[in-house]
């Protein structure tokens, strides 16, 4: 009953504690990941067992009040934040980390979770803003020129996003009287409330990096330190895909041009985000591209999916979202340790003689199986589910475009893993490989749990049977 | 307990990839230790297993992805005729890896891909539905693909690149193929006699387009002409990779599919109604003569090899798809024959290459003086796939022809005779010069080739020679084929 309040609360609280005593910040970060963890744990549970749980902060009911909802859904994306967040924690404990880093961290956790949980669109805007400047200070972390400039652009973009969703919230507060997420249904019957929900659409295009508004993205991405980047890349944009993903369910069939936009900026993300990784030179850059590409997928899928209150297959976009959250960040955390060990992030230079592959090498190749969505993973799982429901449909360029897309990111992929599979001359004899270190667990564990997630998707999908009360 | 018997057997060799994945380089003894244990106890294990088969005791093991989807482990006697060729060949080929690689690098991701390789093939035999051959299908892809590229030159890597955009692309097309089949007919298990309903009367076009997208994407794999070119380019690597690549794990794994396709999807009698059996037979039989005219030009003999086994696999789809019961025993025959006598072409090959730097037909010139034990075995691999009686490849030869006459099809006569004069062709000039040439001067000097690479070729070569002497006994190939056609054509 409680849990919901105090999965937003102890991220914050935890926020607050590190910045009053930063020697312990790290201790600190692990036991409120920790926590996070388990509590997640038991809402699932109860949710499975009960259904939807509602929790109406300070006796406001709506249309005012906060509200907390927990349901399938929400669940998975709480879960999906946890299993990353341990990971991230886990990374972070071992490398040598900047001031700053564990209040940021901690206040994106805590505004994660209260995006999830948010039952209307008011606190949906302030999770958004507090998410959207911890960002930028995780971006500015690394304290690069480049970096600094990347995240002058991202809060550039960040707040024009804002401004979006709080004039959409604005002019449907002025159409309905209400902000609680049931009026998303109302909107969608009035021309002033579809231009209020094109509005806040619009908004999370620019917060998901969502084409063609992603160009403060690969920037971003690509200079943030390593645990950032996963961070950004993995969980962040999750959030804006996630509010898409709910006016879509919420919305029902009214909010078929919603869908339709998203499935075409989505196709374009796709296609562009490709073909900037098939071309990139840098490994950082790469990643950051396949994330819009990504992105473009995971929107496509939201959008070809029909009135979610019509059929399952939106379950799909969510499985695709979990699917690239654990991979994405394996990824990027091993990227951070190539580059680190190599000096550079260069993809020509790779092959390198004097170093064997190893284990971050290994846990690059296996979230490349899981975002290219080769089986058994939780991607493909994902793919399987909307593709069966497009062959029923007979929507036979949906189809196409899904597996072009799949063509693709094998493609792009193999450039790095091929080179990671260097032997023979490429090697020098007294070449050494890099000594385990507890970081590599993190990216290790992610990639794995992302290859392994498909075998266990029957708990996700179970879970987002159960819905919004 | 028993019940668990197939997922013992994927464990064998799933189970210790990651534990060869991580050890050290330098842990050569540990490592050759585990790999020899895991693959005789799988032996051991799929003997068992074949007993209680043949007891009629069937085995189910099911896990639940997603509704409608769900991973199946069963061991049909199909499957077990697949289990036993890999297993036994496995068990050989690692013997013989361990001794091919001694002093090389990077033998724990070898090692570790080689294992996951097998477990793919394993997968592949005892997947009970469509969806679950299709994830064993695509995890070899990948496992093979290190094994290809594991000597690092910049050839291999393109073989490498040229190998995964066919088989990732025939990847593509069963992938799509098996959603379309799952969204008309719901869960695809394998059953013999096909579990298609009314479908090939309620939508005959779907069904077509799905076969031809399924037979894509296996036939990549079995090296269907036109979508044999990687096959080829893939023997720059190690010899075992060669050999298992031919023999046990990708090449028949296509084939497999076409079997588990024609005879448990669609069910020989749809095919034959839809007026699809005759266009699959005309391909195998293009592909049979297409990989025996281009093995006659090839001078490098792993690549004149990798022709024969272009030719040679479609035997196997040619039995399939000649509708007769004669010529699926002999296909299926071939299924095995072919397996035992490539590895002993591809095993006696690599060791030309190790013990005397051969790697081309025109410096085969002695060898039966230089490497008599490994020449022999040469030879009989070479006379069984030309067809000589009593070996193996006759007795496949012969049903496949009968088939033919049985199917109504006489050109099948004519087909095999052809190809069985293009094999001679090939493979003859290889035998004169290596027992009737003189060595040519100055040839290099030998590496000892040690008990470790002369014993698996010897073996195979043997067994050539037992599964054709002994073709009528109970547990020889073709009687166990014998009785899994009689499930099919009852």
């Amino acid at each position: 009953m409680s849990e919901l309040s105090l999965l937003v609360l102890l991220p914050f609280l935890a926020a607050t504690l590190t910045v009053a005593v930063p020697g312990r910040a790290a201790s600190l970060g692990l036991v409120a990941t920790a926590a996070n963890a388990l509590l997640v744990v038991s809402l699932c549970r109860e949710i499975i067992a009960r259904g939807a749980v509602e929790q109406v902060i300070g006796g406001w009911a709506a249309p005012l009040g906060i509200t907390f909802v927990g349901d399938g859904l929400a669940a998975v994306m709480l879960a999906m934040t946890a299993i990353v967040s341990l990971a991230i924690t886990a990374q972070a404990m071992s490398t040598p980390g900047r001031a700053g880093f564990w209040p940021l961290w901690m206040a994106t956790l805590g505004a994660l979770n209260g995006l999830f949980l948010s039952g209307d669109l008011f606190n949906l805007y302030v999770a958004f803003e507090i998410l959207g400047l911890a960002a930028v200070g995780l971006t500015a972390l690394a304290g690069t020129p480049m970096a600094l400039r990347a995240a002058f652009d991202y809060l550039t973009a960040g707040l024009a996003g804002s401004l979006l969703i709080l004039l959409g919230i604005a002019l449907s507060y002025s159409v309905t009287g209400r902000v609680d997420l049931e009026t998303v249904v109302v909107l969608t019957e009035s021309s002033n409330g579809r231009i209020a929900l094109a509005l806040i659409a619009a908004g999370l295009a620019v917060k998901a990096a969502l084409f063609p508004l992603h160009f403060w993205m690969p920037a971003a991405h690509s200079s943030a330190v390593p645990v950032a980047s996963a961070l950004l890349s993995a969980l962040v944009v999750k959030g804006a895909l996630y509010l898409a993903l709910r006016l879509s369910i919420e919305g029902g069939a009214g909010a078929e041009f919603l869908r339709s936009a998203l499935a075409v900026l989505g196709t374009g993300g796709m296609l562009w985000g490709a073909w900037n990784a098939l071309r990139a030179e840098r490994l950082k850059l790469l990643v950051a591209h396949s994330t819009v590409a990504q992105i473009g997928l995971i929107a496509l899928a939201i959008g070809v999916a029909g009135d979610p209150l019509q059929n399952g297959l939106w379950t799909a976009a969510a499985l695709l979202m979990l699917s690239h959250a654990l991979a994405k960040a394996a990824m990027f955390l091993a990227v951070g340790r190539i580059a680190e060990a190599l000096g550079h992030d260069r993809i020509s230079g790779l092959n390198r003689e004097e170093l064997r592959p190893g284990a971050a090498e290994f846990a690059f190749a296996i979230a490349a199986i899981s975002l290219v969505g080769l089986p058994p993973t939780a991607g493909f799982i994902g793919k399987w589910i909307l593709i069966e429901g497009l062959v029923d449909e007979g929507a036979v360029h949906w189809i196409a475009l899904l597996l072009l897309g799949t063509a693709l990111s094998a493609a792009y992929l193999s450039r790095v893993v091929s080179r990671c599979l260097r032997g023979g001359p490429h090697v020098s004899a007294t070449a050494q490989r890099l000594p385990w270190r507890s970081g590599d667990v993190a990216a290790l564990g992610l990639a794995t749990g992302a290859l392994l997630l498909g075998l266990a998707a029957a708990l996700p999908l179970t879970l987002l049977e159960v819905p919004f009360a | 307990m028993s019940q668990y018997l197939p997922l013992a057997i994927l464990m064998t060799s799933l189970g210790i990839v990651p534990i060869i994945l991580v050890m050290p380089e330098s842990a050569r003894r540990l490592r050759t230790g585990v790999n020899l244990a895991a693959a005789t106890v799988k032996v051991a294990l799929v003997v068992w297993l074949s007993f209680e088969v043949t007891r009629g005791n069937s085995f189910d093991l099911r896990h639940s992805i997603a509704p409608g989807l769900e991973l199946h482990l069963q061991a049909d006697p199909l499957a077990v005729l697949f289990l036993a060729l890999s297993s036994i060949l496995w068990l050989l080929t690692t013997i013989y890896a361990v001794g091919y690689l001694e002093g090389g690098t990077d033998r724990s991701r070898f090692f570790g891909f080689f294992s996951l390789c097998v477990a793919s093939t394993v997968g592949i035999a005892m997947a009970g539905n469509l969806f679950t051959f299709l994830v064993f299908f695509e995890l070899l892809t990948l496992a093979t693909w290190p094994l290809v590229v594991h000597r690092g030159t910049s050839e291999a890597h393109r073989a490498g690149r040229i190998y995964l955009v066919y088989t990732l692309g025939g990847g593509l097309a069963l992938t799509l193929g098996t959603i379309w089949l799952y969204a008309l007919a719901g869960e695809v298990p394998f059953v013999p006699r096909g579990v298609l309903g009314d479908l090939p009367e309620t939508a005959p076009l779907a069904l077509t387009a799905i076969f031809v997208l399924l037979i894509a994407g296996v036939g990549v794999k079995a090296a269907l002409v036109p979508l044999h070119g990687w096959l080829p380019l893939s023997m720059v690597a190690p010899a075992p990779v060669s050999a298992l690549l031919h023999a046990v794990a990708v090449v028949k794994a296509g084939a497999f599919g076409i079997m588990r396709i024609v005879y448990d999807v669609f069910g020989v009698e749809t095919l034959q109604a839809m007026g699809l059996a005759m266009p699959l037979a005309a391909l195998a039989a293009v592909t049979i003569l297409w990989g025996s005219f281009r093995a006659l030009t090839q001078d490098d003999l792993k690549k004149r090899l990798a022709y024969s086994t272009v030719s040679q696999v479609s035997y196997i789809t040619l039995g399939v798809a000649l509708i007769s019961p004669v010529a699926a025993i002999g296909g299926l025959a071939h299924l095995v024959h072919q397996g035992i006598m490539k590895i002993t072409l591809f095993l006696a090959a690599g060791n030309f290459a190790e013990g005397q730097g051969v790697k081309t037909v025109r410096a085969m010139d002695g060898m039966g003086q230089r490497m008599p034990g490994a020449m022999l075995a040469f030879t009989i691999g070479a006379l069984g796939m030309i067809g000589v009686p009593p070996l193996a490849g006759f007795v496949s030869k012969w049903y496949l022809g009968a088939g033919g006459l049985d199917a109504g099809q006489p050109m099948v006569i004519a087909l095999l005779a052809g190809s069985s004069l293009l094999n001679a062709a090939y493979f003859l000039p290889i035998l004169y010069r290596g027992w009737f040439c003189a060595p040519t001067e100055g040839a290099k000097a030998s590496r000892r080739i040690g008990w470790m690479l002369a014993v698996p070729p010897a073996t195979t070569a043997a067994l050539v020679l037992v599964a054709g002497l002994m073709a009528s006994a109970p547990f020889s190939p073709l009687g166990w084929t014998r009785f899994i056609v009689s499930l099919e054509y009852l």
